[in-house]
Parts: structure tokens; C-alpha cells; sequence
């Protein structure tokens, strides 16, 4: 444990030092929300009431920040974390950490306690900044929201895990990772609304892990308590990922 | 520590249809400097990661402090001392930083204080890795090595990228961590740097340990050449042929070389004094590692 705390104390350092992942945890899905905001506003009485259905019959800010919420975990699975994986192999950085007899679990558990932190950092962020500025609808039932964001981090960092182990090369992060993210933003639920989405973009967004993150947060959010659907196929994702992670992990 | 610091009896690895190492054997003796020299893909840094566990062997024996560096790699790891040849570290990770994680991180540690004023990194203690030179980054990543305390460590081409000042330097911090205890192998291209340092070396080719002896038990077997110069204005030398050892003989005008093996100077130096003559530019030329290692090479070509 004491080494897997000061190996995560060192490389909080260095994310801290590294402007991109900074700017791509924290600055991003600010971004987004506040660009969002001012499309579409959080006002129901002044839009279409067949849209307002689409956004779950609460108003697009409302709708919005459960979803970026869970793009902040989905930046840290899909890019932030096997980036980093990725590219100390590369380097041969986790071959050094091998040969000084450092183990798996601490290589990989710094790695996971930094993303967590790092995420849960950005999200209260993201909530603090939607009451504040935009005045957004907070939780129904904090207990539950928290659980299943918490559920969801531990599945996109099982899944960065995962994607750190079998992507050989930063590059490789870079083009699957991003490219995985992109096409999550866009058919999760977390740019247009699901209901606005065609059958087929539906389907594909019901394979994704974040279109389950997203609703297992949303749902207690909006007051329609806890998913006992969409619960149980995140953490199936979480547990799947984690497996092959440690089963398909190379140090080289 | 046991009586072998490393045991290795016929291990071999194979890289698809590259045999790697064809049946390497040799021990290491506790406190020994143990050289490796050969060619490029001759299997030297194959071997070494079988010996640090970073590299499955395919077959034979591989102990080193008794232990199997296969199935006890992490124990093993935490004893020993690697500098890598291929490695790096996160590029704004600083000096003191990396000192400071990797004593964290092994079970027992040395003041990294004290590496960082022997390897000549006190000034740049606080630097990026990013921002240092070849040889500083080389120097930090012996000190890596060494800050886990180690029973032996292994120097893969400790000094390569280094200036000829830090080079030999360098070769007195060897001299100073094997004083300590430490049992060092150290891998190199460099044979003055084998020469000087290693109590014993392995001359590696193609995969199989071709010849195992001390530096100068090298030069005599492989490279036992000497040649024995003076100038002198006298006639005939014939008599030198009857020194023991003498192979051929050639004048040019005043200058004369005798070649031939064994303790050449001694014999001819003797009869030329019993002669009554004493040339005062009498030399001799011997082998060096450099020589023997290049007989050695070219000797067992397939």
C-alpha cells in the first residue's frame, strides 16, 4: 500500500505537469457544458414541448450534467489512463519499474487511484459549476447518484486498464482511444439525446459502456431512482475489462 | 550470500528462429567484477534479463543468490541492482523524484542523498529527466540501480554515452561498489573498460560463452604475442634465436624487432646484458584485450 501511495503521489506530480491531460480532464467537459448552455439554455416553458420530452421532460442543463459527468470518466478510461500506460511502455519506463521488482498491482493501482482522484476532482467540478452558473437541477437521491458515479468510474478504469494493456503504443491510445471517445460522446447520451438518435445509433450507443454509465447516474438524478438494468451491465463491463486487463497485461 | 552469486548451466532462448543463447554456462563468484564482452547479437543482454527474470529462459539452469529468477523474479528483483540498457523514465519526472520513488518502492534502500554526490548529479537534482544529457541520464539509471542497496548488480553498457572523464570515473564507483560487497557483471563494448575492471571475463559469440579467464589470462592464451624492439649499431643478433620463445626476427638498418611468445623481455633482455649490451629504447609490445578479443572472434567463425 505505502508503495502504491507514493507512486500515486508521484505521478499526481506529473499529471499536474502535463498540460494536455489537465486540459483534457478538467477544461473539456467545462467546455462542452458551457458551450451546451448556451445552445440550448435551461429554460422548458420556452422550448418545443416534443424536445423537452427528448431531454426526459427536464430542462437540457438538467439533462446534461449527469452525462458530463460521465464524459469526464470516459476522457480518463479511454484516454488519460491507457495514454499513460501506454506510453510508459513505449518508453520503457514500466520496464524499469519490472526490473526494480515493483509489482503489477502497484504499477497499475497508483495508476487507477490517480485517474479516480483526478476524475472525482473534475466531476465535483462539473456539478458545482452547473449549480453555480446555470442554476441546473441537483440530484434527487444523492446516495444513489454517487453510487452509480462511482460505478462507472470503476468500469471506464477497468476499461482504461484495459485499453493501457492490449494498445501497444501511445499512438495506438491515441487513435483508438480518442476515436472510441468521440463516438461515445456523440450516441451515449451525452451530446444529442437518445431519443433524437436513429434506431441504429441506439443500438450501438446500448454497447457502449458510457450510454449505461450515463442513465445509472441520470436516472436517480431526475427521480427515476436506480437502474436495475443498466447497474448491472456497467459493472459487467467494469469486470470484464479488469480481467483482460491483468490477463492481457505486457510490460514490453 | 552462498557460495555462487550466479549459477548458469546451459541456458538457452530462443527468439523465433533466432537462437539467442545457444547453451550459455558460467558462474559468478561473490565480490567478483564479472565481464561480458561480444559482438552485437552475440546473446550477452539475452542472458542478463533470463538472470534478472525480465526474460523467460526456454531451458537449462539459472540461479542467482539461490534464487530461480523465473518463479522468484519480484524477491530476486528487490536483491539486485539492474541498469538497463533499453529503458527510460516519465520525461518531467525529476532527479531527486526518481531517486526518492524507486528507494520507496524496494523493501531496503540506501540514502539516495549520497548516490546522487557519487554519480555527479547533485547539481542537477532538481532537473526533468527530459532535460538531461546522455550521460547524466546514464549516471541517474546507475544510481537506480544501486539505490535498492543491492547484492549484485548488473551494468548493461554502464558507460556508454559517457566522456572518457566520467567513463573513468565511473570505473572507480565500480571499483568503490564492489568494495562494499557488491558482486557486479558488467556487460561492455568497451575492452579497456573490461581490462581494467573485470576479475574475470566471458567472451560471448553467437549465443554460447567461447572462452571464460581473467583479462590477462585472455591476452596470454589468445593474444601471447610479443614483440621486443631496440636499435643498436652492432652486427649480428642470431644468438637471440636461441632465447626460449622466439619466433622471428627482423632488421631494418639500426632497428630491430624480435616477435615471439611467452616472457619474451625477460629472456632477451638477459642475453643481450650478458652480451654486455644494453640498448636504452629496449620495449616491448603485447597484447591486448583488444587483441585477444579479436583472435577470439575470428578464431571460432563457422
Amino acid at each position: 500500500m505505502r508503495g502504491v501511495l507514493k507512486l500515486s503521489w508521484v505521478e499526481t506530480k506529473l499529471f499536474v505537469r502535463e498540460p494536455l491531460a489537465l486540459i483534457f480532464a478538467f477544461a473539456f467537459p467545462f467546455f462542452m457544458l458551457f458551450v451546451l448552455a448556451g445552445v440550448f439554455g435551461n429554460d422548458i416553458e420556452s422550448e418545443d414541448p416534443d424536445a423537452i420530452a427528448d431531454w426526459r421532460s427536464v430542462g437540457p442543463i438538467d439533462y446534461y450534467v449527469a452525462t458530463y459527468v460521465g464524459l469526464v470518466m470516459a476522457a480518463a478510461g479511454l484516454i488519460t489512463l491507457p495514454l499513460r500506460l501506454a506510453s510508459y511502455r513505449e518508453a520503457g519506463v514500466l520496464r524499469r519499474f519490472r526490473a526494480a521488482g515493483v509489482s503489477l498491482a502497484i504499477v497499475l493501482g497508483a495508476q487507477v487511484l490517480v485517474a479516480v482522484t483526478m476524475a472525482i476532482i473534475a466531476a465535483i467540478g462539473i456539478v458545482v459549476g452547473a449549480a453555480l452558473v446555470y442554476d441546473a437541477k441537483m440530484p434527487e437521491n444523492w446516495p444513489l447518484v454517487v453510487l452509480g458515479g462511482l460505478l462507472g468510474l470503476a468500469a471506464f478504469a477497468a476499461i482504461g486498464l484495459f485499453l493501457g494493456a492490449v494498445l501497444p503504443t501511445a499512438r495506438a491510445v491515441q487513435g483508438a482511444g480518442l476515436a472510441a471517445f468521440f463516438v461515445m460522446m456523440m450516441i451515449s447520451g451525452s451530446g444529442p439525446p437518445r431519443p433524437v438518435l436513429t434506431t441504429t445509433m441506439r443500438a450501438v450507443g446500448d454497447v457502449m459502456p458510457l450510454t449505461h454509465a450515463n442513465i445509472v447516474m441520470q436516472d436517480p438524478w431526475l427521480g427515476f431512482g436506480w437502474n436495475m438494468t443498466r447497474a448491472p451491465i456497467t459493472l459487467g463491463f467494469g469486470v470484464a475489462a479488469a480481467v483482460l486487463a491483468v490477463r492481457f497485461f505486457r510490460w514490453e | 550470500m552462498g557460495e555462487t552469486a550466479v549459477v548458469v548451466r546451459d541456458l538457452r532462448k530462443r527468439y523465433g528462429a533466432v537462437q539467442a543463447a545457444g547453451g550459455v554456462s558460467f558462474d559468478v563468484a561473490p565480490g567478483e567484477i564479472f565481464g561480458i564482452i561480444g559482438a552485437n547479437g552475440s546473446g550477452k543482454t539475452t542472458t542478463i534479463e533470463c538472470l534478472q527474470g525480465l526474460r523467460k529462459r526456454d531451458s537449462g539452469v539459472a540461479l542467482v543468490l539461490g534464487l530461480d529468477p523465473q518463479t522468484q523474479g519480484i524477491a530476486l528483483r528487490h536483491r539486485i541492482g539492474s541498469q538497463l540498457q533499453e529503458s527510460s523514465l516519465p520525461e518531467r519526472l525529476r532527479v531527486w523524484e526518481a531517486l526518492d520513488l524507486f528507494a520507496a518502492l524496494s523493501p531496503r534502500s540506501r540514502d539516495w542523498r549520497e548516490l546522487l554526490e557519487e554519480w555527479d548529479l547533485v547539481q542537477k537534482w532538481n532537473s526533468a529527466f527530459a532535460d538531461l544529457s546522455g550521460g547524466q541520464r546514464q549516471r541517474l539509471f546507475v544510481a537506480l540501480a544501486l539505490v535498492n542497496d543491492p547484492e549484485i548488480v548488473f551494468l548493461d553498457e554502464m558507460t556508454t554515452g559517457l566522456d572518457p572523464a566520467a567513463r573513468h570515473a565511473a570505473w572507480d564507483l565500480v571499483r568503490e561498489i564492489r568494495r562494499r560487497g557488491t558482486t557486479v557483471v558488467l556487460v561492455t563494448h568497451f575492452m579497456d573498460e573490461a581490462e581494467d575492471l573485470c576479475d574475470r571475463i566471458a567472451v560471448f559469440k553467437q549465443g554460447r560463452v567461447v572462452a571464460l579467464d581473467t583479462p590477462q589470462g585472455l591476452v596470454s592464451h589468445y593474444a601471447g604475442r610479443s614483440t621486443v624492439r631496440f636499435t643498436t649499431n652492432d652486427g649480428s643478433f642470431d644468438w637471440l634465436r636461441e632465447c626460449p620463445g622466439f619466433e622471428s626476427m627482423e632488421r631494418d638498418g639500426r632497428r630491430i624487432a624480435i616477435r615471439g611468445r611467452g616472457p619474451l623481455l625477460a629472456h632477451v633482455a638477459a642475453a643481450l646484458v650478458a652480451r654486455g649490451i644494453a640498448p636504452p629504447d629496449l620495449e616491448v609490445e603485447r597484447g591486448t584485450l583488444e587483441d585477444a578479443y579479436m583472435a577470439i572472434s575470428q578464431e571460432a567463425a563457422p
